[in-house]
């Protein structure tokens, strides 16, 4: 411990002349490829570091948080300027966070929080799922403009925080319009397989004729449902709206071909704000405030999608 | 010989048409089927549709189970099946070829699992454990981690697709099921892995080339697994490395454990198996048709797969049995059949 603690601060006494010499360093423990989302997000977060001039070093937990943990003391070794951590869990990161704090590297958590004292991270860069459901409830009402409107409903992973927090904002965002209704919530577990599955029972115990809308938690969701939906001999989009969330390739192509109507935006690029942070802090000291959000940005089939899609598509979504 | 199977699969029947009977109650249009867009369009048809990963699972499943071992990589082995196949089409290759190039790479899985079996000697849990867990990471440097998506209308068809107004999934499992059970019962093959099942060293003594039986079976559900993931990949158009086929080495077996086979090996019915595939899955549909709250559902599917289970357990076969006998003179001759086959089914667990 006292040889980790020695090496610790003659790192710290290293790292700015390092600094100084050739742009920062900055280790980001990435969870693992757990969706096409996170490999974007790894993607977007090596461009951004290549374009600001920072050295990455990458370390892949493969979702493990003890792997994390490895990580993060082995970038406090190697005396890198400032962490980036996507928590894989919420709890277990005082001990960690602490070391690294000793060795004065400020850590920004990146697309999930975690319970642990404010003092031990410098900023979290986050979306708010709860705002991303709203945004898809508040588009909802202003298409179907004051008409009856009966909403189905796919579900994330049961329980996992984006599905219950996504469920809350779409809930709030349609409570004073009682012109649309849930009729139907199951969870499709954030997979194509399971949207389609669902989706075709919903077809069947209401009647695709009765179904309005559709409010998926994920566009994969949504891409399945739509096939289900073509299928059952029905046009998506138009007999049926839909809209979802994440904006990832696929759905953009969909609504290209106009069987999608909307997806809010959860952006890929937790990164570039938080790399904006450390520019400041770099500079003249500025802290930034404990929670930064990042855009949820609604893209309808009134963008240019052909655009959107070949811009996303080689992000490894 | 039509008449044994039938009374062997009677309790599974029986547990169908109640799962079924409960579903018209949650939803009385369940059995309401119609010609759609050139696709028969139900909830019944879904039941078969869909429940043909998990049939084609059970099918090599009971098999490996019949020797008194497991195969937990089939779930693995789906996926890289369906990355196989994808990147295959995606590659501009024929959808034959990658259909059959999945095969080979199923097969290649099943080959794989028999080697550590039968001539390592590997326990085949653990044997098999080692591609449950790797093979999906192999599915994930096939697809780089990203959905795979293709648009070859052939290898869509088969997940997708119809033949005859009936989905090609149900066509799929349904011959592979006939095949199997023809090639095992229409040969001594069913009778030589029932012997290693109950106990190989004694089968081996006998003559039965144990070794090749083991591998031939992993073989078999290494190509099963194959044509499930091709299925699921197909159905969605894209191969997701991630999630396709998690968790379907579990309702595999589920399945062959519904149909009444023991995990001990022995005496199998492929037919029960594909039974216990259809009652969950008819589970399956009646969660998604009553609309309870998300909550429920794995609460709901565990009560009545338990129920399901007590029901089929020695004990209670036993007493409903007694019961049965002390009713009366109508059912004469069965109690000298049936009463053996429970105590020796009691002796072996």
């Amino acid at each position: 411990m006292n040889i980790l603690k020695g090496l610790l601060a003659s790192a710290a006494i290293l790292v700015p002349a390092i600094a100084m010499a050739e742009g920062e360093t900055v280790g980001f423990s990435q969870i693992g490829s757990e969706s096409g989302w996170r490999a974007a997000e790894t993607t977007v977060t090596k461009q951004q570091a290549e374009e600001r001039g920072i050295t990455l070093k990458f370390a892949d937990a493969q979702q493990k948080q003890e792997n994390q943990i490895k990580a993060i003391r082995g970038f406090v070794a190697q005396g890198v300027d400032a962490i980036l951590l996507a928590p894989v869990v919420a709890t277990g990161w005082e001990e960690v966070l602490e070391e690294a704090k000793d060795a004065d590297i400020p850590v920004i958590l990146l697309d999930r929080n975690i319970d642990a004292p404010e003092d031990l991270y410098m900023t979290a860069v986050t979306s708010d799922q709860v705002h991303e459901g709203m945004v898809a409830g508040n588009w909802l009402k202003e298409a179907v403009a004051g008409e009856d409107c009966s909403v189905v409903e796919l579900q994330g992973t049961t329980g996992s925080s984006p599905a219950i927090a996504r469920k809350k904002g779409f809930e709030e965002a349609i409570a004073d319009a009682p012109n649309i209704k849930i009729t139907r919530s199951q969870t499709g577990d954030f997979t194509r397989a399971q949207g389609k599955v669902v989706m075709e029972s919903f077809l069947k115990s209401e009647g695709g004729a009765n179904i309005c809308a559709l409010y998926a938690h994920n566009d994969d969701m949504a891409v399945g449902a739509i096939q289900a939906i073509k299928e059952a001999g029905l046009k998506p989009g138009e007999d049926i709206k839909i809209v979802s969330i994440d904006s990832v390739p696929d759905i953009h192509l969909a609504m290209k071909a106009g069987e999608a109507n909307a997806t809010v935006e959860l952006t890929p690029n937790m990164a570039g704000p938080a790399f904006d942070v450390l520019a400041a802090y770099w500079k003249d000291g500025t802290m930034p405030a404990k929670w930064i959000q990042t855009e949820s940005k609604l893209y309808t089939s009134d963008d240019d999608n052909a655009a959107i899609y070949e811009s996303k598509k080689d992000l490894g979504y | 010989m039509m008449k044994s199977t039938l009374k062997r699969v009677m309790p599974q029947i029986i547990i169908l048409a109640l799962v079924l009977a409960a579903n018209v109650l949650v939803f009385p249009g369940f059995f309401h089927i119609e010609f759609q867009h050139g696709r028969l369009f139900g909830n019944l048809i879904d039941v078969l549709n869909r429940g043909a990963p998990t049939a084609l699972l059970a099918t090599g499943m009971t098999l490996v189970i019949a020797t008194r071992g497991i195969d937990l990589s089939v779930g693995a082995v789906m996926a890289i099946a369906g990355a196989v196949a994808a990147s295959a089409v995606t590659g501009g290759a024929h959808w034959t070829l990658a259909l059959l190039m999945a095969l080979a790479a199923g097969a290649a899985c099943g080959l794989w699992n028999g080697l550590l079996v039968a001539i390592f000697r590997i326990q085949p849990i653990v044997a098999t454990l080692v591609l449950m867990v790797a093979g999906r990471g192999i599915a994930q440097l096939l697809t780089e981690g990203a959905i795979l998506t293709f648009n070859d209308p052939g290898l869509i068809r088969l997940g997708a697709g119809t033949i005859a107004a009936v989905p090609t999934p149900i066509w799929l499992w349904i011959a592979v099921a006939c095949l199997t059970g023809f090639v095992i019962r229409r040969t001594a093959l069913g009778l030589l892995i029932e012997a290693v099942g109950v106990n190989e060293t004694s089968s081996r003594l006998a003559g039965i080339n144990s070794r090749v039986l083991l591998w031939a079976v992993y073989l078999v559900s290494g190509l099963c697994a194959a044509l499930a993931g091709v299925i699921v990949a197909a159905d969605i158009k894209g191969a997701d490395a991630n999630n396709a086929g998690l968790w379907m080495e579990l309702d595999a077996i589920l399945a062959v454990v519904i149909g009444g086979n023991s995990l001990l090996g022995g005496r199998f019915s492929i037919t029960a198996s594909l039974l216990g595939a259809l009652i969950i899955q008819g589970v399956n549909a009646l969660i998604l048709l009553s609309g309870m709250p998300v909550e429920f559902n794995l609460v709901i599917k565990a009560l009545i797969i338990i129920a399901i289970l007590v029901i089929q357990s020695p004990r209670v076969r036993h007493s409903l049995y007694l019961l049965r006998a002390s009713t009366g003179p109508v059912l004469r001759d069965r109690p000298a059949r049936t009463a053996p086959r429970t105590r020796q089914e009691e002796g072996q667990s």
